[in-house]
């Protein structure tokens, strides 16, 4: 029984390799993305490993637990004098000091902006007098030992083409100045750093550039030698102040990991999914294809019944068959993978989100992960085409176009198909709505509710291919002649079947669809926010957009002739009322200038009253925190500062994008309570139009080149710009799912073709040209897309539909992109054209003669 | 007999010239395989078909006279010797222009019918016409539908019809575009006897009343006998001819070739 199975599937090799590229590419993106994250995971660990290598211990300052939205707070310095009395300490053999600044410092490349690539730019200050502390390898050159000197990354150095001796422009919190390049480093072990670089200098130049006179961000020290690094932690603790904390190499090397480990998990659980969306539409095309086969077995499967096969070895080998193809296509996704973990690392270049790399990571998890996925899904998706192949009865091995008894069950699909598809809305419901739902709980609740969704609609579609063909129809009838008709008629032959196959691509196209709509109402949504609350004519940011930026790029845009009005608005993260919020400073005086309050308590008027403990707070934290106005609460900045606060107005922002914190205090008691003095925004009023107005200002701020001056409609189309790219690298990755959903169709067309050999020896026999074949085969390919498309499009807007309801309270609106949404119905017309090249070719090909004896 | 003499074929010719003869075939040899494994389907067989009569080809199976059937039809290609149809001669035609003459010239009836379960019977007389891109003539069709009895049955599916009003679909899709000449490859195979008459009487019916050539590949004596000539093929050659005869005349024929 075994090898009549083993035996059919060889006999039948073309098709196995057809259903098996539908698991292939799943299972590729699988290994792909562990092979890739693991890749990433283990540069980022050389990179800690290496950083604390030579250390016994870490000294920093103590700081509140502070993360805000993943982003973790940098710690505020701790004093010089600290690394003296570090020194003091009997047990410490070194100590050096350094400096870590992880957005400030950025290279200039040759055109003279700043390389910026959605990566941390870190400026290190090194001591390296002692080179068991030092984390990097100098590649070329020596360290700077003056205040004119710079040594950069490999990879930056790489790109630009800059070589030891050339000079080289740094952006800090100073204004931009040369540097002699004098040397090359790397962190060692590690490949590339992705979009990261760094550029060091000496710890007095450090100090100078970063604002940091005197301060020092952490101290390495090494124990002398028989003291263990937990003495060593001890012995610091017992002579440091309050204020600092101790650990040792391997805690801070953890800690650090930790951080960035989460960022790894996130990435490799959002590329995981579209492998996994992929294995599901993959699951649905093995279901297809292997109903397919079966159901054209009848009369062998039935031959082996009467020959004494029991119904369990029917199923058995049905599931052999399953297993093989599952396994087979598994290893080949599974190096695939490789291939595809260097091609997704190239995506993310593209889109300048580059992560570090070193050379490609294939752990034995990898390999256990992906075979199991692979084969476990295939033979799932075989175990009702199996079932259904041990109710062939014997007799059919003798009946003429024996036909499949139907299933004691059949008369209640409908009822089970609808019903799926109630349970499926409602756990969405649920999950979107319900308020004490976690947030893994609630996603989980979605993917389930989604997939539940797609596979209740999957079997409700048999019932509306009839009606949705003779619409889409319609241009093959048209254009197609006898072809198209018959092509229309040839796709309602087996309603079940092409249900299956366009429910495939449905899932593909609702997703899409579901990205495309979702976007297109936060793009508005965003729109309307920032034009809601910006007045100014000009808006400088930093490069990026979000990260803060030097003060002293505002002072500069003050002496450009056509300002009128320039006002700062400084940000940072801190403790609030026992939460991590975000905290503005700002120009009571000027703020209206460039920002528009909307007030759900107070007026303009009661800026001019803050005084210096007065706070503007939004109303979502307010009612969140139960806050009033007139009541106090306390602020505690990273370094430890804690100020008394009393709220004075409650400000209503647009939730969707707040530009302001959830605590808006005036600049002196924010620059009173913060160390770093940065602005996230700097608003300006111009004389004239803002387009004439914005060169003189990019020219007076052109030595913090970090600054971007833009207008309020390009800061708009910036972020616009920026969004689409990240919706692009959405569409890109769908685009497996719809690949593997178009090798659905082409299995089904090819193993039809093959079914109807013999009508198509017919129709050749009274006057088909092969031309005409391949019409008809393209046809109902077409056809069978666009039953696709009909379903995955609404499907897909009544998904971002209900995200949008549940959304908002962030104030989401819906839209319909018409025009992308068009573009989606004409690209499953390509894909029908593409899955119909192959088959098409094998139905025209077919010696009429063979084809009409054809049994 | 077999072999046409030179003088044969010039007449022949003459005859096709004169439009008696619509379909010939000429020195026909068809040998399936290579080598040592080489099987001669056809040795060598030449025959005219004359215009308005019906030809039946005879012979156990293995003869050889699916095959002759297949290569006067245009379907197969014989290894050497050459078909003419309508005086077109077939063997420089692409596959193109074969299919546009077999749209033009040539009718099917097959054993299995071979009708498109999707399709209404209306829809699959029609099929050739709709293939071609033609309308069809509502009352010529009418009178189509009338000849084979089906005027009640238009809309109904394959699936909805007995085995015999199949094949009378079937006859009628071969007749609806007037080919020249109609192939019927063991019309009544499929068929119990009385519906096997019906169709056979369908045939000899179109034969009478339109002059429609046919050409039918039987095994059955009693199909034969409702042919004007009566071909007997054995081991891929024509061995004995009959003009219109009985089935007992044919039985017999079959049995003093069986010896």
């Amino acid at each position: 029984m075994i090898r009549v199975a083993l035996r059919g599937l060889a006999g039948r090799k073309f098709r196995a390799v057809l259903t098996a590229v539908a698991i292939v590419l799943g299972v590729a993106m699988i290994s792909g993305t562990l092979v890739l994250t693991d890749t990433i995971d283990r540069a980022f660990t050389r990179i800690f490993v290496e950083s604390y290598a030579g250390t016994d211990a870490v000294v920093r300052a103590k700081s509140p637990d502070l993360s805000f939205e993943g982003e973790s707070v940098a710690a505020a310095p701790v004093a010089e004098e600290v690394l003296e009395q570090v020194r003091q300490v009997p047990s410490v053999d070194a100590a050096v000091g350094n400096l870590f600044e992880d957005s400030a410092v950025k290279i200039l490349d040759n055109k003279g902006e700043p390389i910026v690539k959605n990566a941390p730019t870190f400026g290190f200050g090194l001591d390296v007098s002692v080179a068991r502390f030092n984390p990097l390898e100098l590649k070329d050159g020596r360290w700077p030992v003056s205040d004119r000197e710079v040594v950069i990354d490999s990879g930056t150095a790489e790109d630009e083409g800059f070589a030891v001796g050339d000079r080289v422009s740094v952006a800090t919190l100073q204004p931009v100045r040369d540097f002699e390049l004098v040397g090359i480093a790397q962190y060692g072990g590690v490949e590339s750093l992705g979009g990261a670089t760094f550029a060091v200098f000496d710890v007095p130049t450090a100090q100078q550039l970063l604002d940091r006179e005197g301060k020092l961000d952490a101290i390495s020290v090494a124990a002398v030698g028989s003291t263990s690094p937990e003495e060593l932690v001890r012995d610091l603790e017992r002579a440091l102040p309050e204020n600092v904390q101790v650990q040792t190499g391997v805690e801070q090397a953890e800690e650090d990991s930790d951080e960035i480990g989460f960022f790894v998990t996130f990435i490799r659980y959002f590329l995981l999914t579209f492998g996994a969306i992929a294995l599901f539409v993959g699951a649905f095309v093995i279901f297809n294809t292997l109903s397919i086969t079966v159901a054209q077995r009848t009369r062998e499967l039935a031959t082996l019944r009467t020959l004494g096969a029991s119904r369990r070895q029917v199923l058995g080998s049905v599931l052999l068959e399953a297993l093989v193809i599952g396994a087979i296509a598994s290893v080949i996704g599974l190096f695939a993978g490789l291939a595809l973990a260097s091609g997704l690392n190239a995506l993310f270049k593209a889109l300048e989100l580059e992560l570090p790399t070193t050379g490609l990571v294939f752990a034995p998890r990898t390999v256990i992960v992906a075979l199991v996925v692979g084969i476990v899904v295939t033979v799932l998706a075989g175990l009702i085409p199996a079932f259904r192949a041990t109710r062939v009865p014997p007799i059919s091995a003798v009946r003429e176009g024996a036909t499949f008894p139907p299933s004691r069950f059949a008369r209640f699909w409908p009822y089970v198909a609808a019903l799926m598809v109630a349970l499926a809305v409602a756990l969405l419901g649920y999950s979107l709505f319900a308020d004490d739902l976690g947030t893994s709980e609630r996603l989980l609740s979605i993917a389930v509710g989604v997939l539940a969704l797609f596979v209740g609609v999957a079997l409700v579609s048999p019932k509306l291919v009839r009606p949705i063909a003779s619409i889409v129809g319609w241009p093959a009838r048209r254009i197609g002649g006898a072809a198209g008709r018959l092509a229309q008629g040839n796709s309602v032959r087996n309603p079940g079947r092409t249900a299956a196959t366009a429910a495939a691509l449905m899932i593909g196209i609702a997703l899409v669809t579901f990205v495309a709509v979702l976007g297109a109402g936060l793009r508005d949504s965003n729109r309307d926010a920032i034009e809601s609350q910006i007045r100014a004519d000009l808006i400088l940011t930093s490069e990026d957009g979000y990260s803060e930026f030097v003060a002293g790029a505002s002072d500069a845009a003050k002496t450009a002739a056509p300002a009128r009005v320039v006002t700062e608005v400084r940000e940072s993260a801190a403790r609030v009322a026992d939460s991590t919020q975000n905290v503005s400073g700002i120009d009571p005086g000027l703020i209206t200038s460039g920002y528009a309050f909307d007030w759900k308590e107070g007026s303009d008027a009661v800026l001019g009253q803050l005084g210096t403990n007065g706070a503007i707070v939004a109303e979502n934290f307010a009612d969140d925190k139960g806050l009033t106005v007139g009541e106090s609460f306390t602020l505690e900045s990273p370094a430890g500062k804690k100020k008394q606060l009393t709220v004075k107005a409650i400000a209503d922002p647009p939730p969707f994008y707040p530009l302001l914190g959830a605590v808006t205090i005036p600049k002196q008691t924010f620059d009173s309570v913060f160390e770093a003095k940065r602005n996230r925004f700097v608003f300006v009023d111009v004389n004239g139009s803002p387009e004439a107005a914005k060169s003189a200002l990019e020219t007076a701020v052109k030595k913090y080149p970090d600054a971007r001056v833009q207008t309020r409609a390009e800061w708009i189309d910036k972020e616009d710009k920026e969004f689409q790219q990240f919706l692009s690298m959405l569409y890109v990755l769908l685009a497996l799912s719809v690949i593997v959903s178009i090798f659905g169709i082409v299995n089904t067309l090819v193993l039809s073709v093959f079914e109807r050999t013999r009508e198509v020896g017919m129709l050749r026999a009274v006057g088909m040209t092969r031309r005409q074949v391949r019409r008809m085969i393209r046809h109902e390919s077409i056809i069978t897309a666009l039953i696709g498309a009909a379903l995955g499009l609404p499907l897909g807007i009544f998904l971002a539909g209900l995200i949008t309801q549940a959304l908002g309270e962030f104030d989401v609106q819906f839209k319909l992109p018409v025009d992308q949404l068009l573009i989606f119905a004409a690209a499953a017309i390509l894909v029908g054209i593409a899955a119909a090249v192959l088959p098409a070719r094998r139905a025209a090909r077919l010696n009429v003669l063979q084809a009409l004896q054809y049994e | 007999m077999q072999t046409k003499t030179e003088s044969e074929t010039k007449v022949t010719e003459t005859a096709e010239a004169n439009g008696r003869v619509v379909v010939s075939g000429h020195e026909l040899m068809r040998r399936y395989g290579e080598g040592d494994t080489a099987v001669d389907a056809l040795k060598g067989v030449s025959l005219d078909v004359e215009r308005g009569k019906l030809t039946a080809v005879m012979g156990p199976s293995g003869s050889g006279k699916s095959t002759l059937m297949h290569i006067l039809a245009a379907l197969d290609r014989p290894t050497a010797g050459y078909v003419t149809i309508a005086g077109t001669r077939l063997g420089k035609l692409n596959d193109n222009e074969v299919t546009k003459l077999r749209r033009e010239h040539i009718g099917f009836v097959f054993q299995f019918f071979n009708l498109l379960p999707m399709l209404t019977a209306e829809e699959n007389i029609l099929l050739p016409l709709s293939i071609a891109g033609e309308k069809p003539d509502e009352a010529e069709f009418q009178t189509l539908l009338d000849q084979v009895g089906l005027a009640d049955r238009r809309k109904h599916r394959p699936s909805e019809l007995s085995g015999g009003q199949q094949q009378r679909v079937a006859i009628a899709r071969a007749l609806v575009s007037r080919p020249t000449v109609v192939f019927a490859d063991e019309p009544t195979g499929n068929l119990d006897s009385r519906t096997g008459g019906e169709i056979l009487e369908l045939l000899r019916q179109a034969v009478e009343s339109q002059g429609q050539t046919t050409v039918m590949v039987t095994h059955e004596a009693r199909a034969a006998a409702i042919a004007d000539r009566v071909l007997f093929l054995a081991d891929g050659e024509i061995v004995s001819e009959l003009g219109h005869a009985s089935e007992h005349d044919i039985l017999e024929t079959l049995e003093q070739l069986r010896r």
